[in-house]
C-alpha cells in the first residue's frame, strides 16, 4: 500500500485539471451549447399542492400548431422516474401532489414565444386537502402517500435504553429543528436532448450521476441500454442538487425532442429552479439523554423526523444517514434512535451535501451544550469525556478499528482559536457592550461512501486505458462539478503509474465511453473510486512488467513504450477494477447494526460569533476547522472544499430561509433567498491532521460533505455563549434572535453607552 | 439557427456599435435585448454566464467603460459606443493574465460558473485599487456570489494577483494552511 508521504503528485498542489478552461471562459456548460435545429422547452406546472386535474384548456389566441405539446400520454415507457421507490411520475397524470409538479411540456424554436404560451395553458383542478408539516403528516388525518404517509422509518438500538433512566444522575431533554435549504448552485439545472430512431435518446446536461439519468431514461422510453446515452457537460455547482433532479429534466427534454423531431434545450431560470427543484429536508429532532453525575453518557434516545415532500425520492437514504450520524462521535452504551420520514405536499426534498447528517449533527451538538449547561460543565470537557476512542463501538456497534484522534483535533482547535482565553475575554467585555461575543464548538464525524452494504450493491467498475496517441485516460462515471474529481483522480493515476500529471486525462463523462463507477455523491470519490483507480493502475503496471517487459523501475517513456508493446500483442491497453469491500465488514440492513461506513472523517469546528443586541444581527467573526480526513490528496482543493462547505453551513445557520406558503416557495429569487457574500463569510482557518486510511485512494477518506455538518451547531452554541439564550432552530434570522432575546430578558435595561 | 435569432440579426433593427475586448462589433438586434444575450448569442462569447437574470449574482459581470456592470440588467442600446471587456479579453494570445494565474494557483475557481464574473469584478477592483486590503477585496467582490469556495480562496487569489504586480512578487499568498502527517 502506497499511503506513506513519499509521493510526487499525490499531496501536491497541482493546477486544477480543467482550471484554465474555466478561467478563460472556454469551459462549456450546457447553456453554452447549441445543436443544429435546436428548439427550447418549458414546463407547465401545478399551481396547487394537491388535487385532481379536471381539465386542461389551451388559449385559442396562441398558434399551438407551432408548438410541440407533451403530456403523460406521450410517454413510451413507464410514467415513473426510477430511483428508489417507483412513486414519482415523470408527468402528472390526472392528479397532482405538490405545487410545481410538472404536468405538461411545451417546445418551440423561439424561447420568447414559449414564455407567452406557458400562460396560455389553463388547468382546472378539484383541490384535495393538503398536508404541510411533519405534525400534520404523522397525525394521519389526511393520507397523502402510501397507507400511512410514512416514506421510511428506521429503528436503531444498542444496549438497553429503558433501564438506563432510573439510575441516571441527570436526564436532559431537548427539541431541535432545522429548515429547508436550497443548494443555490450558480448554474441552474439544464439539459439538451436529442432523439432518433437509430440512436435512441442522447442527453447532455448539468448533472452529478450520469448513470442515474441513464436508468431513468431507459424506463421512461422503454429503451435498451445501447439506445440511451448521457453526457455530463461542465457543471456549475451541484452539492447534491444535481443528483436526482436531472433525471426528471432529462426525461422531459427527451420527450420533447422525440415528439418535435428537434434537439431540445431546457434550462431553468432561477425562479423556476428555486421553486421546482429539491432542497434539504427539514427536520425535527428530539433528544432525551441520561448521564451519570460526572457527565458520562448512559443513554441516548432520539426521535428524528423529516419532511420528505410529496414523493419518496432519496428520503430513505437521507434518513438513513441522519440516523447513523445522530449520536455523534461519542461513546454511549445504550442508544435508541427512531427515525421517520413523512410525506407532505411539498416539492420533494432531496440530496444536499451532508445528506441528513447536518440535521442530526445540529441537534446532537446543540444538545451537548444544553447538557453542559444543565450539568454546569465546560462544553469542551463534556465532549472530551465522552469521545469515541479506538476499540470502542459506536451506536451501530461498529468496532472503531482505525485510529481516532479526536483529542488531538480538539487540542489543536482550542489552541488555534485561543478558545478559553477568548471565552474569558468575551465574558468580561459582554457585560458593558451591546455587542455580545461568544465561542461555540462542535465535534462530529461523517461516514465516507455509501452506507452499510451500499458500496457492495453499487459494484462500481473503474479503471484506466492508454490510447494509441499515448494518452492515459481515467475511466469513471464520477463527475467534476467543482469539487476536484478530475484533478484528484488524475493525480492518483499518474502517481500510481509513475508518469507525469500532464500525461493523464479524464475520459469524457459519457455513458457510451465510461463504465459505471457509481454516483458522485456520499464523499465516495476520493476514498472508494480513488482506490479503484489506484488498484487499476497498479494492476496495469504489473501486467506490463509480466507481459511487456517493463522494468522494476521506469521512466514515463519506458512506461509508454511498454504500453505500445502491450498494444501490439493484445490489441488494447486498459485495466479495470471492481469494488471490493474491506475485510471483516458486517452490516445488518434490518437491524441497522454493524459497519455503517468503511471509514469516518472527524472534525472539531469552532465559531466566534458577535450578536448585536441593538440590531439583532448575528455575525460569524472567525472560524476554525480542524479535521482528519485521511490522506489529503490535494491541499488547495481540500481546503477549498472545507471552506466552501463552511460558508454553506453559515448560510444554513443564519441566512438561508425557504419561505413556504400553501406549499409554494414564495422567496424563489436571489433577491430574497439570501446566501452569505464575500463580506459575510469570516476568515476560515483550516487545519488537517492526516491519518492515511488503508482502503482509500492513496490513504484518502471522504471530505466533501463533512464541512457542512459542523458550522450550524458551533454558531448557535456561540450565540448561547454570547447571550445566555438557547436557540434550537435554524435558520436563525434577526427576527428569531429578537423574539428569543426579548422573551428571555423582557425587562432588561438598554445597555450602557 | 432558430427563428428567434433570425429575427435578432435582421437588418431592420438599428445597428448598435461597441467595442468588445478591443475589437469593434456591430449588431442589429432589438435595442432592449440584454447585453448578456447579445454577448452570448450574437457574438458567441459564452464565457459570460447567467446565474439569476436579476442583478443579484454577478456571474454576468462585464466591464463597460471602466465600470463593472451586470450585463443581465443592461439593454444593449446602453452599450452604444461603449468599450466592453469580458472574460475572453483577459488572456490575450493564450497567456493567462496575472489574475487568472493567481486564481489557478490559489484555488480561486471550483465549479467555475462564477469565475468569469468574479475575474471581471477583481479586474475592476485592481484597476482602481492595485493593492487592496482584505476588507477592500471582500467589498469589491460582494456583488458576486460564489457558492463553491466560501470566498476564502478567491480573496487570496486577488491578493496574490495584487502582490504579483508588486516589486517583490515572490511573497506567498497569506493563506493559512497547515498539514500534519502522522
Ligand atoms: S445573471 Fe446578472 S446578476 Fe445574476
Ligand atoms: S466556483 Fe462555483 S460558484 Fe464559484
Amino acid at each position: 500500500m502506497n499511503t506513506h508521504a513519499t509521493t510526487r503528485i499525490v499531496g501536491a498542489p497541482v493546477p486544477r485539471k480543467e482550471g484554465v478552461d474555466k478561467l478563460v471562459g472556454r469551459a462549456c456548460y450546457v447553456d453554452d451549447m447549441k445543436r443544429e435545429g435546436m428548439w427550447y422547452g418549458a414546463t407547465v406546472r401545478s399551481t396547487i399542492p394537491r388535487g385532481l386535474i379536471r381539465s386542461i384548456a389551451f388559449d385559442r389566441r396562441i398558434e399551438w400548431s407551432e408548438f410541440t405539446v407533451v403530456t403523460a400520454a406521450d410517454i413510451p415507457g413507464e410514467n415513473i422516474i426510477q430511483l428508489i421507490v417507483a412513486d414519482q411520475p415523470c408527468l402528472a397524470d390526472g392528479k397532482v401532489n405538490h405545487c410545481e409538479e410538472p404536468i405538461l411540456l411545451l417546445a418551440h424554436p423561439d424561447k420568447h414565444k414559449l414564455r407567452e404560451a406557458l400562460g396560455g395553458v389553463k388547468i382546472e383542478y378539484d383541490a384535495l386537502p393538503p398536508v404541510f408539516t411533519i405534525e400534520e403528516s404523522e397525525q394521519q388525518d389526511q393520507i397523502v402517500w402510501g397507507a400511512d404517509n410514512l416514506l421510511k422509518s428506521f429503528l436503531l438500538e444498542k444496549g438497553d435504553v429503558d433501564s438506563a433512566w432510573a439510575g441516571a444522575g441527570h436526564i436532559v431533554e431537548g427539541e431541535y429543528r432545522t429548515g429547508a435549504q436550497e443548494h443555490l448552485y450558480i448554474e441552474n439545472q439544464g439539459i439538451i436532448a436529442e432523439y432518433s430512431a437509430e440512436d435512441g435518446v442522447t442527453v447532455w446536461g448539468s448533472l452529478q450521476c450520469p448513470y442515474y439519468v441513464f436508468k431513468a431514461l431507459r424506463g421512461v422510453f422503454d429503451l435498451p441500454d445501447e439506445k440511451v446515452r448521457v453526457i455530463q457537460t461542465e457543471t456549475g455547482g451541484a452539492f447534491g442538487g444535481k443528483e436526482d433532479y436531472p433525471s426528471i429534466l432529462a426525461s422531459h427534454a427527451a420527450l420533447l425532442a422525440k415528439k418535435s423531431g428537434h434537439p431540445v434545450k431546457m434550462v431553468y431560470d432561477r425562479m423556476e429552479d428555486l421553486a421546482a427543484t429539491t432542497k434539504r429536508h427539514p427536520a425535527r429532532v428530539r433528544h432525551r439523554t441520561a448521564l451519570d453525575k460526572d457527565g458520562k453518557l448512559l443513554a441516548i434516545e432520539i426521535h428524528l423526523d423529516t419532511d420528505g415532500g410529496a414523493y419518496a425520492t432519496l428520503s430513505s437514504t437521507v434518513l438513513s444517514r441522519a440516523t447513523l450520524h445522530s449520536t455523534g462521535p461519542y461513546l454511549c452504551p445504550n442508544v435508541r434512535v427512531r427515525a421517520q420520514s413523512w410525506a407532505t405536499n411539498h416539492v420533494p426534498y432531496g440530496a444536499f451535501r451532508g445528506f441528513g447528517a447536518p440535521q442530526a449533527v445540529f441537534a446532537m451538538e446543540r444538545h451537548m451544550d444544553e447538557i453542559a449547561a444543565t450539568l454546569d460543565m465546560d462544553p469542551v470537557e463534556l465532549r472530551r469525556k465522552n469521545f469515541l476512542h479506538d476499540g470502542d463501538t459506536n451506536a451501530t456497534e461498529q468496532l472503531m478499528r482505525e485510529p481516532i484522534i479526536l483529542d488531538k483535533l480538539l487540542d489543536r482547535a482550542l489552541q488555534a482559536s485561543a478558545y478559553h482565553a477568548k471565552c474569558a475575554q468575551f465574558a468580561r467585555e459582554n457585560e458593558l457592550n451591546p455587542i455580545k461575543r461568544g465561542m461555540g464548538i462542535a465535534a462530529f464525524y461523517h461516514g465516507s461512501g455509501f452506507t452499510g452494504s451500499g458500496e457492495l450493491y453499487l459494484n462500481s467498475l473503474a479503471g484506466v486505458d492508454v490510447t494509441p496517441e499515448s494518452k492515459v485516460r481515467v475511466l469513471v462515471s464520477n463527475t467534476e462539478f467543482g469539487q476536484g474529481t478530475n484533478t484528484i483522480l488524475t493525480q492518483i493515476a499518474s502517481e500510481a503509474l509513475g508518469i507525469e500529471y500532464s500525461d493523464v486525462t479524464m475520459a469524457a463523462p459519457d455513458t457510451d465511453m465510461v463504465p459505471n463507477s457509481g454516483p458522485t455523491v456520499a464523499s465516495r470519490t476520493s476514498m472508494v473510486v480513488g482506490r479503484l483507480i489506484e488498484r487499476a493502475c497498479l494492476q496495469l503496471i504489473s501486467r506490463l512488467r509480466e507481459q511487456a517487459g517493463l522494468g522494476a523501475t521506469h521512466t514515463r517513456e519506458e512506461f509508454l513504450a511498454a504500453c505500445e508493446r502491450y498494444r501490439v500483442a493484445h490489441g488494447e491497453v486498459s485495466s479495470m477494477c471492481r469494488y471490493e469491500a474491506p475485510p471483516d465488514i458486517y452490516w445488518d440492513d434490518q437491524k441497522y447494526h454493524g459497519e455503517a461506513y468503511g471509514a469516518y472523517a472527524w472534525a472539531i469546528y469552532v465559531a466566534q460569533v458577535a450578536v448585536d443586541t441593538v440590531t439583532y444581527s448575528a455575525e460569524v467573526e472567525n472560524f476554525w476547522a480542524v479535521q482528519e480526513v485521511g490522506r489529503v490528496l490535494h491541499p488547495v482543493l481540500a481546503a477549498g472544499q472545507i471552506e466552501g462547505g463552511i460558508a454553506q453551513g453559515i448560510g444554513y445557520a443564519l441566512y438561508e430561509k425557504v419561505v413556504l406558503d400553501g406549499g409554494r416557495m414564495t422567496n424563489n429569487q436571489m433577491t430574497n433567498y439570501i446566501m452569505p457574500t464575500a463580506e459575510d463569510v469570516p476568515p476560515i482557518h483550516v487545519y488537517f491532521e492526516e491519518v492515511p486510511f488503508r482502503y482509500g485512494g492513496f490513504g484518502a477518506k471522504g471530505l466533501g460533505e463533512l464541512p457542512h455538518d459542523g458550522p450550524a451547531p458551533a454558531i448557535l452554541n456561540a450565540i448561547r455563549d454570547a447571550t445566555g439564550v438557547s436557540f434550537n432552530s435554524i435558520p436563525l434570522l434577526p427576527e428569531d434572535l429578537y423574539a428569543g432575546l426579548a422573551a428571555s430578558h423582557p425587562v432588561e435595561e438598554p445597555a450602557l453607552p | 439557427m432558430n427563428a428567434n435569432e433570425k429575427a435578432d440579426t435582421n437588418a431592420h433593427w438599428p445597428a448598435i456599435r461597441f467595442t468588445v475586448n478591443g475589437e469593434s462589433r456591430t449588431v442589429n438586434v432589438p435595442p432592449m435585448k440584454r447585453l448578456l444575450d447579445v454577448l452570448r448569442e450574437d457574438l458567441h462569447l459564452t464565457g459570460t454566464k447567467e446565474g439569476c437574470g436579476e442583478g443579484e449574482c454577478g456571474s454576468c459581470s462585464v466591464r463597460m467603460n471602466d465600470e463593472l456592470v451586470n450585463s443581465c440588467l443592461v439593454p444593449v442600446l446602453q452599450a452604444e459606443g461603449a468599450e466592453i471587456q469580458t472574460v475572453e479579453g483577459l488572456a490575450l494570445e493564450g497567456e493567462l493574465d496575472p489574475l487568472q494565474e493567481a486564481f489557478l494557483q490559489n484555488g480561486g475557481a471550483q465549479c467555475g460558473i462564477c469565475t468569469p464574473g468574479m475575474l471581471m469584478a477583481a479586474a475592476q477592483l485592481l484597476a482602481h485599487r492595485p493593492h487592496p486590503s482584505e476588507t477592500e477585496i471582500r467589498e469589491g467582490l460582494a456583488g458576486n456570489l460564489c457558492r463553491c469556495t466560501g470566498f476564502t480562496r478567491i480573496v487570496a487569489s486577488v491578493a496574490a494577483a495584487a502582490r504579483s504586480t508588486e516589486s517583490n512578487p515572490a511573497m506567498e499568498p497569506e493563506l493559512e494552511q497547515t498539514h500534519h502527517a502522522r
